[in-house]
C-alpha cells in the first residue's frame, strides 16, 4: 500500500495531483474464502479490516451488490456522538468514537474525523427533564456530555435563535468529543487498508442465497458472481438484512424505512458544530465544503425506494428556519433517502443467528454511521472468535425473546 | 408523499392517514400457554417484505376507518384495498412496474 503523507501529496501536487494508482484491486472472486462479509459499506469493509489486522483472517472476501459505501455509508448525515442513555449503548457508542478519534492514522487515510461537538437542544420541561437524565448518566458512565443554559446554548452556536420561536431553547446537551467525519473516507479508508492486508473487495456481486452443511452449520453462499465456500459469514446488508438473511431461514425482528437527509448550496464557514433538536425535529452541521447538512425523519411506512415523502423534508426544514433564521433563504441542493432497519428498542443486533458460522451485524436503523469503527471491532471479534465481544454481548437477537431489551427508542435523541 | 385509495373516500393525501404496519398478524389466544420465542415472534418478528405486503392503513383524519391494503414497497404503489378481517386479495399487474 502506498503510504499517503503531506510530502506524497505535495511531489503528486507538483504533477498536477495525475498518476495516482487505484487504492485497491478489483479482483475476481475466489471459489472459497475463510471468512466472507456480506455488504460493503463502512460496517462491512471496517469488519474485513479487523478481521485481517486484529485476528490474522487475512482470506476474507467483502461481497457489495453495488458499489462499496453506496448504501447508507454514502446517504448519512456523518453525525457522531456517544451520549446514549444506557451503559450497554454508551459502552458501544464511545468504544466506536475513541476509534474514531485515531482511525486517520491507523487507516493512514484522512476521514476528516471533526470533534466540533454535537449540542441537543431542550424545547419544553420534558426535554430538560430528559437531557439531563442523559447527561448524568452519561457522566456516570463516563462519557463527557455537559448541560447548558439557552445563552449559553447560543455562545456556542451563535446563528441558534432561543427565543423568538414557537418553542423556545430552554437548554441544551452538549457532547464536546463528538462531530462530523468524511463518509466516503471511512469506506474508501477501510477498503484500501484491509485491501493492503489481503481482504478482497469484489463489488457488484449480490448475495442470492445460502449454502449450508449437513450439519446445518453455514457453507458459503449462492452469489450473481457464482458460488463462494467460506465456514464464516457476517451479514451486514443494513436495509436489506431481512430479505438477505431469509435465504438462510433467519427471521429478525427488522422493519425497513426510507430516511431522508438533504445539504444545501455552499456558504462560507458560519456553523460551528452539529445541532440536533429532538422536540421539532431537525438536525444539521455544515461540510468543510460549505454546504449545510441536514436530516429529516423517516417516512411512516415501510418501503425499499431509497426516497421518501417530500412533506418530510418540508417539515425538517420548517424547523431548520424557525431555530436559525439566517438560513431562510438558502437554496437546497440535493435531497435523498438511505433504507434504514430499524428494531424494536432501536438498538442494533450484532451477535450469531441460530444457523451456525453465520453472524448478523444490523438494526442500526436511523444512527449506524457514528458506530461504524466499534461496530466493525467488535463484530470481527464476534466472528473471529464465535462468541460476542463483552461490549455486543448484550445486543444479541435472543435479547427479543429473553425480554433485555435496550430501549433507546423510549431514550432516542430524535424521534424516528 | 403518497397518495392513499381510501377505501371508502377516495384517494386522498398520505398526511390523513395514519400506518399501522403488517396486517393479518394474531395476537395469540393463551399467551401464557406459548413458547416464549412464538410470543417475541408475535410482538418483534415482522416479514419485512421488499414486494408485495399487505398492511394497515387508518383514515385518522377523515373518515377515521380502519381498512388494510396491498402496497409494493419496491415502488410504493397501492395495488388493492380491502376490508380488515378480509383475505387479501390477488394484487392485479401494477405491481410488477
Amino acid at each position: 500500500m502506498q503510504a499517503f503523507s503531506g510530502l506524497s501529496l505535495f511531489l503528486r501536487g507538483l504533477r498536477g495531483q495525475r498518476g495516482w494508482p487505484p487504492q485497491w484491486r478489483s479482483p475476481e472472486p475466489k471459489p472459497a474464502y475463510d471468512a466472507l462479509i456480506v455488504g460493503g459499506g463502512g460496517h462491512g469493509l471496517g469488519t474485513a479490516f479487523y478481521l485481517a489486522r486484529e485476528h490474522g483472517l487475512t482470506n476474507v472476501a467483502v461481497l457489495e451488490k453495488g458499489w462499496i459505501g453506496g448504501g447508507n455509508t454514502g446517504r448519512n448525515t456523518t453525525i457522531i456522538r456517544s451520549n446514549y442513555l444506557f451503559p450497554e449503548s454508551a459502552a458501544l457508542y464511545d468504544h466506536a468514537l475513541k476509534l474514531w478519534e485515531h482511525l486517520a492514522q491507523i487507516l493512514n487515510y484522512n476521514v476528516m474525523f471533526s470533534p466540533r461537538g454535537v449540542m441537543m437542544l431542550a424545547h419544553t420541561v420534558h426535554d430538560q427533564q430528559v437531557f439531563q437524565r442523559h447527561v448524568h448518566a452519561n457522566r456516570a458512565a463516563g462519557v463527557d456530555n455537559e448541560w447548558l443554559t439557552p445563552q449559553q446554548a447560543r455562545d456556542f452556536c451563535p446563528p441558534l435563535n432561543i427565543g423568538d420561536i414557537r418553542y423556545p431553547v430552554l437548554g441544551a446537551a452538549l457532547q464536546r468529543r463528538g462531530g462530523t467525519a468524511r463518509h466516503d473516507a471511512v469506506a474508501w479508508g477501510y477498503a484500501r487498508a484491509a485491501d493492503a492486508l489481503g481482504v478482497d473487495i469484489i463489488e457488484n456481486c449480490e448475495v442470492t442465497g445460502f449454502l449450508k452443511e449437513r450439519s446445518g452449520a453455514i457453507a458459503g453462499v449462492s452469489t450473481s458472481r457464482g458460488t463462494i465456500r467460506a465456514p464464516r459469514i457476517g451479514v451486514v446488508a443494513a436495509g436489506n438484512s431481512s430479505v438477505v438473511l431469509r435465504g438462510a431461514g433467519v427471521a429478525l425482528p427488522l422493519e425497513s424505512y426510507p430516511l431522508q437527509a438533504l445539504v444545501s448550496e455552499p456558504i462560507k464557514p458560519v456553523f460551528p458544530c452539529v445541532v440536533m433538536s429532538n422536540t421539532i425535529h431537525a438536525y444539521i452541521s455544515q461540510s468543510d465544503k460549505g454546504e449545510l447538512v441536514i436530516g429529516a425523519g423517516t417516512d411512516a411506512y415501510l418501503s425499499y425506494t431509497q426516497r421518501g415523502g417530500l412533506h418530510i423534508t418540508s417539515h425538517a426544514l420548517e424547523a431548520i428556519c424557525e431555530l436559525f433564521p439566517i438560513f431562510r433563504r438558502l437554496r437546497m441542493l440535493r435531497a435523498w433517502g438511505g433504507i434504514v432497519d430499524v428494531t424494536p428498542d432501536r438498538s442494533p443486533i450484532i451477535g450469531k443467528t441460530g444457523v451456525p458460522g453465520l453472524y448478523v451485524n444490523c438494526g442500526w436503523g436511523t444512527g449506524g454511521f457514528k458506530a461504524t469503527p466499534g461496530s466493525a471491532h467488535v463484530f470481527a471479534w464476534t466472528i473471529a472468535k464465535g462468541e460476542p465481544h463483552p461490549i455486543n454481548a448484550p445486543f444479541s437477537l435472543e435479547r427479543f425473546r429473553d425480554g433485555d431489551l435496550i430501549d433507546e427508542a423510549a431514550a432516542a435523541a430524535v424521534m424516528h | 408523499m403518497l397518495l392513499i385509495p381510501c377505501p371508502y373516500c377516495g384517494e386522498r393525501p398520505e398526511p390523513e392517514f395514519s400506518y399501522g404496519g403488517q396486517a393479518h398478524i394474531a395476537r395469540p389466544a393463551q399467551p401464557s400457554a406459548i413458547e416464549a420465542q412464538a410470543w417475541a415472534d408475535y410482538l418483534y418478528r415482522r416479514d419485512n417484505v421488499r414486494g408485495v405486503q399487505a398492511e394497515r392503513w387508518r383514515h385518522v383524519h377523515g373518515c377515521g376507518r380502519f381498512f388494510n391494503a396491498l402496497r409494493d414497497t419496491r415502488n410504493d404503489h397501492f395495488l388493492a384495498t380491502y376490508e380488515v378481517g378480509a383475505a387479501p386479495p390477488e394484487p392485479t399487474a401494477r405491481g410488477s412496474q
